[in-house]
């Protein structure tokens, strides 16, 4: 096999390729202590059995109820996206529910992430308010950002989401930056950047990816690579390999069962943990499947990527169901309840929120207060 | 009195703020060093830790800044090349400028993007001249243009200390010059609030940058046949409409020179304000670089692609023959 990525295909896309290069920590400067994550054995094929999770635990059940939140959220939001009670859109990211549960539950509630414009699972996974969050993609005033930032901005930065973005890999020198500043304050905190397999060909992410090994940041880029940007398989959009770019840095990376919610999170708590002691960043892939469209306007443009008969096949591992079986029956009917109830209490919330005022439509521009010239002259 | 100029009043600036505040830190090419002689010294007094040499990655280092902004610094980056703002641009416009809004006010992003070589760069052309401060105003960037030391002092001092993201461009035009300053007069300066560089009553002419300077030797000129007025916004967005009104009412005449392309540029929005909402005695005028100009190399070409004094002596002449 070439350095090419695996083909995406339906039941080849979530698996790492196992002749890829398996680049080391490197570069400049002295070694930290720590594991070195590419030397601990684990991959994609060990899914499953991390050494730290596993079996019915309470993360087991955590990591679930989680995973079915981001599912069940998701696929309420495509409801109300045709039924025009959220406008403009989403991007689901059903099928990626483990890469946000299970980084996330590597993080503590100060670290921070920078998410994308399919980012729901990751706000919600770091700790979004169901209902804040709701109203947010719902443009109401009780929402997360007051109804400014929509699905594709939605941020806490109180608990560490510095927001969504619209622009691919624009969050990854933001968190980069962020973790410097973790540093130069003398906190351990670390930063995480998600980011799909389209964003590895922005310059922007190569240079963070410099960057944050050059000064050996606390910062964990995952990359969710979902085997499509937009309609384009990552074959085609992609020479060499992902974890090839990190190893361009001297930067540890790793390749993961993306549908395997406990492989990705023993994975990313190693990286975060050497991370935390100073170890420097790494490099996450996390192989994916994206079960919806791209973008929820896909269901009315009629663009045709990939068959019917490719996406049930994709379908199969399913990562919430995956995680499901791993815990008693009983325990995930409650848990299934529990989510069901509160996605009916937020979208309720939602729905007898405020919208905002149009007069307001500008509050915030500035975080100074300044207020700008209305759109229409008037006279003195 | 000690002799300063705008770069020294820079570096005072900088050093003055690194000094007050421990949040404060420069990123860039070079700074170590300092080619740019703006930060010159500073690794010295506050160490690499907040002076920082930059890997050349414009585009990661200004939204790097963000990320650090949004955990609590107050970054400067200082950029070596104006044209480096195109670079960027996605990464101010676009990421800094927005989060403010799109948070719904969670964030603020107190970066402050300094290009202390503005503007025409004399025989370094096309990719080196640029002057862009009305495409950050039309955005809405704080964005401010310093006419000379004092001001480029105060004016930085308040950019480092204002809580919103606020680019700050130098010329290389009035970069070399010098101004006689009581170093202990030196003192911020609101953004926002423009001053009367001379005070005139037949006509004010509205001048940005190294064009203050020549307003006044202009004004100094044709004293005797014309008493001319010279308004410095001093920040050229917020744009101070208030003070631009007051000289207005008192002249009735307008003359802008700007180093802005014409078109969509900040000329055009100073004359449009004005028509709408201020009492002109004569039609209003404006001397910027042609529509969408690059500046081309050769001396003479450079120049004639720049507001000239002689057009500004040209259009004050007019604009006081006409009207009334
Ligand atoms: C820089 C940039 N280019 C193009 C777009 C339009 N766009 C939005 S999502 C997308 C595909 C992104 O693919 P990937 O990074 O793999 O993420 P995925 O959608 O698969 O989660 C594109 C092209 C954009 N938002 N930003």
């Amino acid at each position: 096999m070439s350095d090419r990525m695996a083909k995406p295909s339906a039941d080849t896309a979530w698996r790492a390729d196992p002749s890829g290069p398996r680049p080391r920590t490197g570069g400049p400067g002295p070694e930290a202590g720590g594991p070195d994550p590419d030397t601990s054995g684990s991959g994609p094929d060990t899914s499953g059995s991390g050494p730290d999770t596993g079996g019915s635990g309470p993360d087991a059940v955590a990591l679930y109820r989680a995973m079915r939140l981001i599912r069940r959220f998701e696929e309420r939001c495509v409801e109300l996206v045709k039924a025009g009670e959220i406008v403009g859109g989403i991007h689901p990211c059903t099928g990626q529910e483990a890469v946000a549960a299970g980084v996330c539950a590597a993080l503590r509630p100060d670290d921070v992430i920078t998410s994308t414009h399919r980012g729901h699972g990751h706000v919600l996974a770091k700790g979004a308010d169901l209902n804040r969050m709701t109203a947010e993609l719902m443009g109401r005033t009780t929402g997360l950002n007051k109804g400014r930032g929509g699905s594709m901005h939605a941020a806490d930065v109180g608990l560490g989401i510095l927001g969504a973005n619209g622009i691919v890999g624009a969050g990854a020198p933001i968190a980069t930056g962020a973790a410097w500043a973790a540093v130069r304050a003398g906190a351990d905190r670390v930063a995480v950047s998600f980011f799909g397999d389209g964003a590895v060909s922005q310059g922007v992410v190569l240079e963070s990816l410099n960057l944050a090994s050059l000064w050996r940041l606390p910062v964990l880029f995952v990359c969710e690579n979902n085997g499509y940007s937009s309609t384009v398989t990552v074959e085609d959009m992609v020479a060499g390999t992902i974890v090839g770019r990190a190893a361009a840095f001297g930067m540890s990376a790793e390749t993961v069962d993306g549908m395997d919610a406990e492989a990705v999170a023993a994975a990313a708590r190693r990286h975060v943990d050497r991370a935390r002691a100073g170890g420097g960043p790494a490099l996450l892939e996390c192989r994916t499947y994206r079960f919806d469209a791209h973008h929820t306007w896909e269901h009315r443009s009629f663009v045709r990527y990939r068959t019917p008969e490719q996406v049930k096949e994709g379908r199969r591992r399913d990562p919430v169901r995956i995680q499901g079986d791993r815990i008693p029956e009983g325990e995930r009917a409650r848990v299934d309840d529990e989510v069901e109830a509160a996605l009916d209490t937020a979208v309720r919330f939602a729905r007898d929120s405020p919208e905002p005022d149009p007069a307001d439509a500008l509050d915030h521009l500035y975080a100074t207060g300044l207020r700008p010239r209305a759109g229409v002259s008037t006279h003195a | 009195m000690p002799k300063l100029g705008c770069l020294t009043a820079l570096t005072r600036a900088l050093g003055d703020e690194l000094e007050r505040d421990l949040d404060v830190c420069v990123f860039g090419e070079d700074v170590r060093v300092g080619v740019a002689n703006v930060t010159k010294g500073l690794v010295q007094r506050f160490g690499p830790e907040r002076i920082v040499d930059t890997p050349l990655s414009e585009q990661a280092f200004t939204s790097f800044a963000t990320g650090a902004a949004l955990s609590g610094r107050r970054p400067v980056i200082e950029f070596q090349i104006p044209s480096l703002m195109f670079l960027v641009f996605e990464q101010i416009a676009n990421q800094a400028h927005k989060f403010s809004l799109m948070t719904g006010g969670q964030v603020k992003v107190p970066v402050t993007y300094l290009v202390p070589g503005s503007g025409s760069r004399t025989g370094w052309a096309g990719q080196h001249s640029d002057q862009p401060y009305s495409l950050f105003a039309h955005v809405g960037l704080k964005t401010v243009v310093p006419s000379g030391p004092a001001d480029a002092y105060g004016l930085m001092v308040s950019a480092i200390r204002d809580d919103d993201p606020v680019v700050v461009l130098t010329p290389a035009a009035s970069s070399m010059t010098f101004e006689s300053v009581d170093l202990a007069s030196l003192a911020p300066l609101p953004l926002g609030v423009g001053h009367v560089a001379r005070p005139g009553t037949d006509v004010t002419v509205v001048a940005v940058g190294q064009f203050v300077g020549q307003a006044v030797e202009v004004a100094e000129e044709l004293a005797d046949e014309v008493s001319v007025e010279v308004f410095d916004p001093r920040t050229v967005y917020p744009f101070d409409w208030q003070g631009l009104a007051a000289s207005v009412q008192r002249t009735g005449r307008l003359v802008v020179i700007d180093d802005s392309n014409r078109f969509c540029g900040l000329g055009a929005e100073v004359v449009a304000v004005a028509a709408e909402e201020m009492r002109l005695v004569a039609p209003p005028r404006r001397i910027t670089r042609p529509d969408g100009a690059v500046l081309p190399f050769a001396l003479a070409l450079d120049r004639a692609a720049q507001p000239h004094r002689d057009q500004l002596v040209t259009a004050i002449q007019q604009v006081c023959k006409e009207g009334r």
